[in-house]
């Protein structure tokens, strides 16, 4: 899953240098092992919500790379008909609700989501995944209120990627983080290194297993860093060679690799996983960009059933 | 037909539509209690505090975990104590509710009624007062919804908790009290369905929600001295019953629309403008808005009464249309 997420945001960015995507894409470059740490641990009828940097999380959840791709491009057969792009892909399907535009606000929305859980009485869970920028915005501390106050099944996941936008997070951040704002609701938390993936995976299926089972809410803080820029056009010229160069070093997809290695298993697999990941997004890539545009009506349709939306002025 | 008021009214579209359906459910600050105007009154003895629950002081969270409740199965009925205090959810409201079924292509839908007492009340001043309606006409997504009689909040509330896509639901604060018929039948009224509230030919008199009753007095001191006004009451505002007001306009040939909102920039510019546009033909005279002026809400009653567009002045105002 690494690879196949990694791949997809190669060809996404190739895709934005090629000139055919056509808003703002955000890359989880260095962020894989969340995404599949995380998702693994998630069943399909489980509610996953996510960010403006969602790709992995989609992809992770279950949905159809070749849609997704499609999505990006504005293309006929995009996942949401061309409507969302990148910050609104989402699968519904597949219970991905979906990223979101708006910084932090999913965390709300996912809270509402586990509470119709509650009221539904099915044993799903809810889990959002958001960037350590979001938390320093009301609904984090709202949505985490809400779901310690109703006992509800939500999993709160942070990739703190060490920068929101162009800011490093930590210089507009008050004291000591995530983790500890959520304790202080009385909310269980984790914290993991989000680069490696079995860490991830083991911390998400126990804290999973806990809120499925009527525990309430949990979080857990996943430490990562972004490999490339804020969007896939920004040079992050506000950090160091050195920094990245140093940060290339702990790629989660190479510590898979090595820790694989030193398990047993052979390089012809490995090589062939990563391969098979990039021909399959290449592929995508090609198949998207051979779409044909939506059809012009489409943007009159999923508005609300009632009212005429061609209403405008004459 | 039952004698209520409009805020027993709402309550019952509420009760009726929860025994209908399980998944109907309703949350806001202090429901438990019935509401900070007892319109969910007993609500929680039947329902239980999960159906009727209530919140913590969290607009944004109330909202937005709504979005995500109806996302997630379920419908929710939203209460927002003061429609000034949506403004805490506005991101949760129009980025959120308004488009997800747009954004995602159509893969979701989000049913849900967020309810907003609205308008002037006791010297409530300037955040305790305010009627924000045609803000949320200007939204894609939304319907909007300005009930004015115990019957119509019982027939639209039911419809809007029937309905697959937000609605924005404004009951007027002054109006909790307003005695009225209800049928006792299970009776929807459809969005986009102007009722008639009193039929006249010299000129149309458009209005909503509790301006309703100040255009009604103002027309039966008119019908006095012989002036025969045509009183419409839009009931909702998105959409809005334009062939209602189109046709009476045909009859009369003059519209004066009246709301206690702001004039600038109020639905009743859109009325107006519609109206300009269509019935150029048919105007007998220029068509005429009266509305609050561009001032917050004062407290004392003087000041306060700045903003109110009262029957004398749509009286003074249909006169001097009639007469140019
Ligand atoms: C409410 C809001 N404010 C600002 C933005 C602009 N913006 C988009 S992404 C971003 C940075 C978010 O940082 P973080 O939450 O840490 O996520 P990351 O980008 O690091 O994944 C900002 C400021 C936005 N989308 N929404």
């Amino acid at each position: 899953m690494m690879h196949r997420i990694r791949a997809f945001e190669e060809s996404a960015a190739r895709a934005a240098t090629d000139g055919l995507v056509l808003g703002a894409i955000h890359l989880s470059i260095g962020q894989e092992a969340i995404a599949s740490g995380i998702c693994r641990a998630l069943r399909p009828s489980d509610y996953l919500l996510s960010t403006h940097r969602g790709h992995g999380h989609t992809l992770a959840k279950g949905a159809d790379a070749v849609a997704m791709m499609k999505e990006l491009l504005g293309r006929d057969g995009g996942i949401c008909k061309g409507k969302g792009g990148s910050m609104h892909i989402a699968d519904v399907g597949v219970g991905m609700l979906g990223a979101n535009g708006v910084v932090a606000a999913n965390i709300n929305i996912a809270a509402g989501a586990a509470h119709a859980i509650r009221l539904r009485r099915s044993d799903g869970i809810a889990c959002t995944i958001f960037g350590d920028g979001a938390i320093n915005r009301g609904p984090f501390l709202e949505g985490a209120n809400w779901a310690a106050v109703f006992g509800l099944p939500a999993l709160f996941v942070c990739e703190s990627n060490g920068f929101a936008s162009t800011t490093r997070t930590t210089a507009m951040t008050a004291g000591p983080g995530a983790a500890e704002r959520i304790r202080a609701l009385g909310i269980p938390a984790d914290e993991v290194d989000g680069n490696d993936v079995v860490a991830v995976d083991e911390t998400a299926r126990a804290a999973v297993a806990a809120v499925r089972s009527g525990g309430g809410p949990r979080f857990i803080l996943c430490h990562t860093y972004r490999l490339h820029g804020h969007t896939s056009t920004d040079p992050a010229r506000y950090r160091s060679e050195d920094e990245v160069r140093e940060a290339w070093k702990n790629d989660p997809i190479a510590r898979c690799a090595t820790q694989l290695r030193e398990a047993g298993v052979d390089e012809e697999m490995l090589l062939g996983h990563r391969d098979a990941a990039a021909a399959e997004m290449a592929e995508a890539y090609e198949t998207a960009r051979a779409a044909p545009w939506p059809d012009r009506a489409l943007a009159y349709s999923d508005i609300q059933d009632i009212g005429d939306p061609r209403e405008r002025a004459y | 037909m039952t004698v209520m008021s409009y805020a027993a009214a709402g309550r019952q579209a509420l009760a009726e539509e929860m025994r209908r359906d399980p998944l109907v459910w309703a949350v806001g600050e202090d429901l438990g209690r019935g509401g900070v105007f007892g319109q969910y009154q007993g609500l929680q003895e039947e329902f239980g505090a999960e159906r009727i629950s209530d919140a913590p002081i969290s607009e944004s969270a109330i909202m937005g975990a709504c979005v995500g409740a109806a996302m997630a199965g379920t419908r929710p009925v939203v209460e927002m104590r003061f429609a000034d205090f949506a403004l805490c959810a506005i991101d949760e409201l129009v980025n959120q509710a308004a488009k997800a079924r747009y954004m995602l292509g159509g893969q979701i839908r989000v049913p849900m009624v967020i309810r907003e007492p609205m308008g002037m009340w006791r010297s409530s001043a300037a955040q305790h007062s305010q009627s924000l309606e045609s803000w949320y006409t200007h939204i894609p997504g939304l319907a909007v919804a300005v009930p004015s009689t115990p019957a119509d909040n019982l027939g639209l509330l039911k419809t809007a908790i029937r309905s697959d896509d937000p609605v924005v639901y404004l009951e007027h604060k002054n109006s909790w009290g307003l005695e009225g018929e209800v049928p006792d039948a299970d009776v929807l009224i459809p969005f986009g369905s102007a009722r008639l509230h009193r039929e006249g030919s010299d000129l149309t008199l458009v209005s909503w929600s509790a301006q309703v009753h100040v255009a009604a007095a103002a027309a039966e001191t008119l019908a006095a001295s012989g002036t025969s006004v045509e009183v419409i009451d839009l009931r909702t505002l998105w959409p809005w019953d334009r062939d209602a007001v189109l046709a009476s306009v045909d009859k009369t040939g003059r519209l004066l629309v009246t709301h206690e909102s702001v004039a600038v920039g109020g639905f009743g510019a859109e009325v107006c403008a519609t109206v300009a546009e269509h019935s150029h033909g048919v105007l007998k005279g220029p068509v005429r808005r009266l509305a609050a002026p561009r001032i917050p809400i004062s407290y004392a009653p003087p000041l306060e009464d700045q903003v109110r567009v009262t029957a004398e002045m749509i009286v003074s105002t249909v006169t001097d249309m009639l007469r140019g």
